[in-house]
Order: C-alpha cells, then structure tokens, then sequence
C-alpha cells in the first residue's frame, strides 16, 4: 500500500468521496463539493474560450503587432488604421468582435432586443452551413443505408436462398435482418404520424412500432446502465490506485 | 413480514454499498473475464492496423473529465497502437475540457513509447466551433491551426510537413462524449471524404449503429467495454480489461437484484390478492 504524497491526489479524493456522500443523504459536504465543481468548471472554460479564441482571434489582430507562420511582421489593426490610413484592415476583426458584444446585451433587460441581430445572423449562417451536410449525412445516407445494408439490398433472394440450403444463427439473421429493418422503420415512423387516429390497420402498425421503439429504449437503458457502472470504476479505482495505491 | 415484503422495503442505501463491494473486490482481486470483440471494434483496430507506416492518423479528443473514465482508456489504446505502427499521431482537442486530458495522456504514452514530438505525434490543442474546425481542416489544417498547443508554428513540426487537409491523413478517429461524430460525418466524412471511426460513451453508443450500417463509421469504440475489447486485440492490457471484472460482477449482481424485486412484486401481490376478503 503506498499512499500518495501529492497534495492534489488528496484533493480529488476528499472531493470524490464528498461527492459519494450524497447516497448517505444530502449534506453540507456534498453540497459544498457540488458548488466548487459547478464554479471551477465555468471558470476553467471561460479562461479557454478567452485564452483560445477571444486573445488571438480578436484582441491580437486589432492590438497586438504579431509574426505570422512564415515568420513576417504583421501590424495590427489599429496600427494600420492610425498610422498607415488604412481603415479597412481590421473591418473582418472588429464586425464579428461587435457582433459579439451585441448578444452581452442580453443581460440589460431594457437594450435585450440588441442581442437579436447577432443571434439571427448566427443562426442564418449556421443554417446555411449545415442545410447540405446535415440533408446528406443524417437524412440521404440514412434512407440509402435502410434500404441496402451491407451491400445487400433489403430484400434479397440470395440471402434468403443461403439461408434456406445452409440453416444457421449468422445466415438466417442476415436474411431477416432487412426486411426486419424495413418494418420496423414503417412501424415506428407510423406510431409518431398523428395525423390520423391509431385505429384498424394504423392502430396495429402503431403498436408494432411501440415494440420496437421499447427493444431500442431496452438496449440504450442496458447501456446507460453499463456508462454509469463504468464511470463508478474509474472513480473507485482513482482512489485505489492514485489515492491508497492498493491496486497497480 | 415476509422475505419478499422485508426485500421490497429494503432502503436503497443497504444496495448502494453493496454495489461498491463488487467494483471494488474485482479491481483489488482480478478475475480475467475473457474479453470477445465484438466487429465494430475489430473493424477500427482492422483500419488502424492496415495502414502503411507513416500515414497521419488524426485523433480528436472531444471528451471532458467527466467522461475520462470511458475514454481515455480507448484514447491510450489507440495512442499506443499508432505509435506501435509507426502511423504519426496528430490530436485535437473540439471540447474546451479536453486541452489538458490530451496533454497528460499523450505524455504518459510518449514516456512509456519513447515517441518523440513532432516526428512521431504532436497536439495542435483547442479550438472552439468544431464545424468550422472540421471545415477549415478540409481546406488547410493550417487555417485552423496556425501553431500548436506549445505555439511553434506547425510549419516547424516535421511530421506536418506533408499534410494539408484529409486527403493527408489515413484516418480520422473522434473520441467524444457529446454529438461532434454527427459533425464530423456531416463535414469531414461526406463533404470531403475523410475515413472516419468514433470512440463514444456507452450512452451514446446506440445511437451511432445507423452510421456503421452505412459505412459512414469504419469502425466504433463504445464505452468501457469497447476500450478493453481494443486492448485485447491489441494485446496490451490497461484500465478497460481490468474493468471488465468489476463491469461483469456489477452487472450480474444489478441482474439478480432486477429479478429478485420482480419476483418480490409479484409474490407479495399474489399474497395480498389471496388475503383480501
């Protein structure tokens, strides 16, 4: 057993285990642990999102004089505008750096409606970015992966032939697996469709899109379940190992 | 009362240190579950492995600590098996918690390896909206990254030398615990045909099946379990097998607790159905 000598270890063990001390019941200790969390990990983005893109994406291009990746002098903006009149420079820095400023003006009930032209701005530009990507990654590919999986269409006689000479776990999957997908996607996109009453032939569809839609909440519980349990180990075994150096 | 009535009224915190038992007695006992990797793990390992030597891989960090127990064993065993392969490693970080995780596991891997900066990996670090990343990653990596995490310009790192954008690189691989594998298919995948393979959190693991079956995903790492099934093919044990004991007792011992208080329910129901006049 060889416990740790460095102060931090100790730290984030006492922290960890006031954490854990919530399953005991509620307590200043585990609140005082939950607040330092909740503070220190908004100040430690606030100073990366500062550090990495406040510093050299807006404040050294307008002050700062700087050498770019080859080496060469670059003045800042300010420079060139005051000293050589050009005032154009800098206008790519200091629009979205205004831009910016203007969504802080959020905070101020009464000058709150400012923050609307930057928003709208983002949200146009992003739409404008993702329309393509998104349509064709998430939609298109999707539609094409249903119905060809693996190479195979989804109804595929090939398959179903190997299935029948060759009977097996691994060839009768392979061969029910498409059609299965198929169902399944009409059932459960069928349940969502509320645009007509869930009755007759629509009624039963639905509720075979509520079977799947549990089997697929089943395994994603089986592996929330399983996340959870992981995350438990790496604690239990920081303390083991870093901590009481119990385990290697 | 019966056994069945006292186990329905049984308080919570009598389980909760019993749970603790059996991650604990595990990990200070090792059993050596046999681990069997499942394909979309040997599919990743398959795209890694088949690389000729000295093809770039990009590894994305997009993980904060709060997920570190997940990934970073999987970060580790895909480090370590670059650098096996001689395949230059260079990291990325998209989240603004992942600057320092990468640091510390590249340079534990580094020491244990002997890989050498700039040659054999480097770490561009942090930059914040990870589309525009990914997007001006596609153009030049230059445009997103200037300089490195230590500042020397990427022009001073020879293993940068060659690369300019995906067409460089031999794989891309994204360990996150939040939606940026949806943003890198979207981007680097369809729009300029990146190869890309993801390592996720067991929670998010469902959710990224549909892009295996579609070849977006070469391969995927999910949660615990996927990290120890890498370090089995690898052949290098580390924190994920030595999980898997404790992953399984846990699991069998939520499993039997699950059956228990159903057979409880339901006798103790029988019970009160039979006594009610």
């Amino acid at each position: 057993m060889h416990i740790s000598m460095n102060i931090w270890v100790w730290v984030a063990a006492a922290l960890t285990l006031c954490i854990y001390s919530f399953l005991y019941k509620d307590n200043p200790f585990y609140k005082f642990a939950e607040h330092l969390f909740v503070g220190v990990s908004a100040g430690y983005i606030m100073v990366m999102e500062f550090t990495n893109n406040i510093i050299p994406n807006l404040w050294n291009p307008l002050f700062v004089n700087h050498f770019d990746e080859k080496g060469r002098l670059v003045s800042c903006a300010f420079y060139q505008l005051f000293h050589d009149g050009r005032w154009n420079i800098g206008l790519l820095t200091l629009l979205p750096g205004l831009l910016g400023l203007m969504v802080l003006a959020r905070l101020l009930p009464k000058v709150g409606w400012v923050s609307r032209w930057p928003l709208a701005f983002y949200f146009g530009a992003y739409q404008g970015l993702a329309i393509i990507g998104a349509m064709q990654a998430w939609v298109l590919a999707q539609v094409f992966g249903t119905l060809v999986t693996q190479g195979n269409p989804v109804f595929s006689l090939a398959l179903f032939s190997t299935a029948t000479q060759h009977p097996g776990w691994t060839t009768v999957v392979a061969a029910v697996s498409g059609p299965l997908m198929i169902v399944g996607v009409i059932a459960t996109l069928t349940y969502f469709f509320f645009s007509t009453e869930h009755k007759g032939v629509v009624g039963g569809v639905a509720k075979v899109g509520i079977v799947y839609l549990m089997v697929g909440f089943g395994a994603s519980f089986g592996y929330t379940v399983m996340a959870r349990v992981s995350l438990l180990i790496g604690r239990i075994h920081f303390l083991l190992a870093d901590w009481l150096g119990v385990v290697s | 009362m019966t056994f069945f009535e006292r186990f329905l009224a049984l308080d919570r915190r009598v389980i909760y240190p019993l749970v603790g038992l059996a991650v604990v007695l595990p990990l200070v006992f090792p059993i050596g579950f046999k681990v069997r990797p499942t394909p979309p793990a040997e599919n990743l390992f398959r795209a890694v492995d088949r690389l000729k030597p000295g093809t770039p891989v990009l590894v994305s960090i997009d993980y904060d600590p709060s997920t570190e127990a997940e990934l970073s064993p999987m970060a580790i065993a895909i480090f370590r098996h670059c650098i096996r392969r001689h395949l230059p490693l260079v990291v990325i970080a998209l989240d603004p918690g992942a600057p320092g995780l990468g640091v510390t596991l590249l340079d534990k891997v580094a020491r244990e390896t002997h890989a050498r900066y700039g040659v054999d990996y480097c770490f561009l670090g942090y930059k914040s909206g990870a589309e525009a990343v990914i997007l001006a990653f596609g153009r030049d990596l230059r445009l997103a990254y200037p300089a490195d995490y230590y500042n020397i310009p990427v022009e001073q790192l020879p293993l940068l030398r060659h690369v300019k954008n995906y067409d460089d690189l031999g794989l891309v691989i994204s360990l996150a615990a939040a939606n940026y594998p949806d943003v890198w298919v979207a981007y680097a995948h369809e729009r300029f045909g990146a190869r890309f393979a993801a390592g996720v959190t067991a929670v998010m693991a469902p959710e990224y099946y549909p892009y295996l079956d579609t070849g977006q995903l070469v391969g995927m790492l999910g949660g615990l379990k996927g990290a120890a099934e890498y370090e089995a093919l690898l052949g290098r044990p580390g924190l994920g097998l030595k999980g898997m004991d404790a992953q399984t007792i846990v699991h069998l011992f939520i499993v039997l607790i699950i059956v228990l208080g159903n057979v409880a329910y339901f006798i103790t129901r029988r019970q009160a159905a039979r006594t009610r006049p």
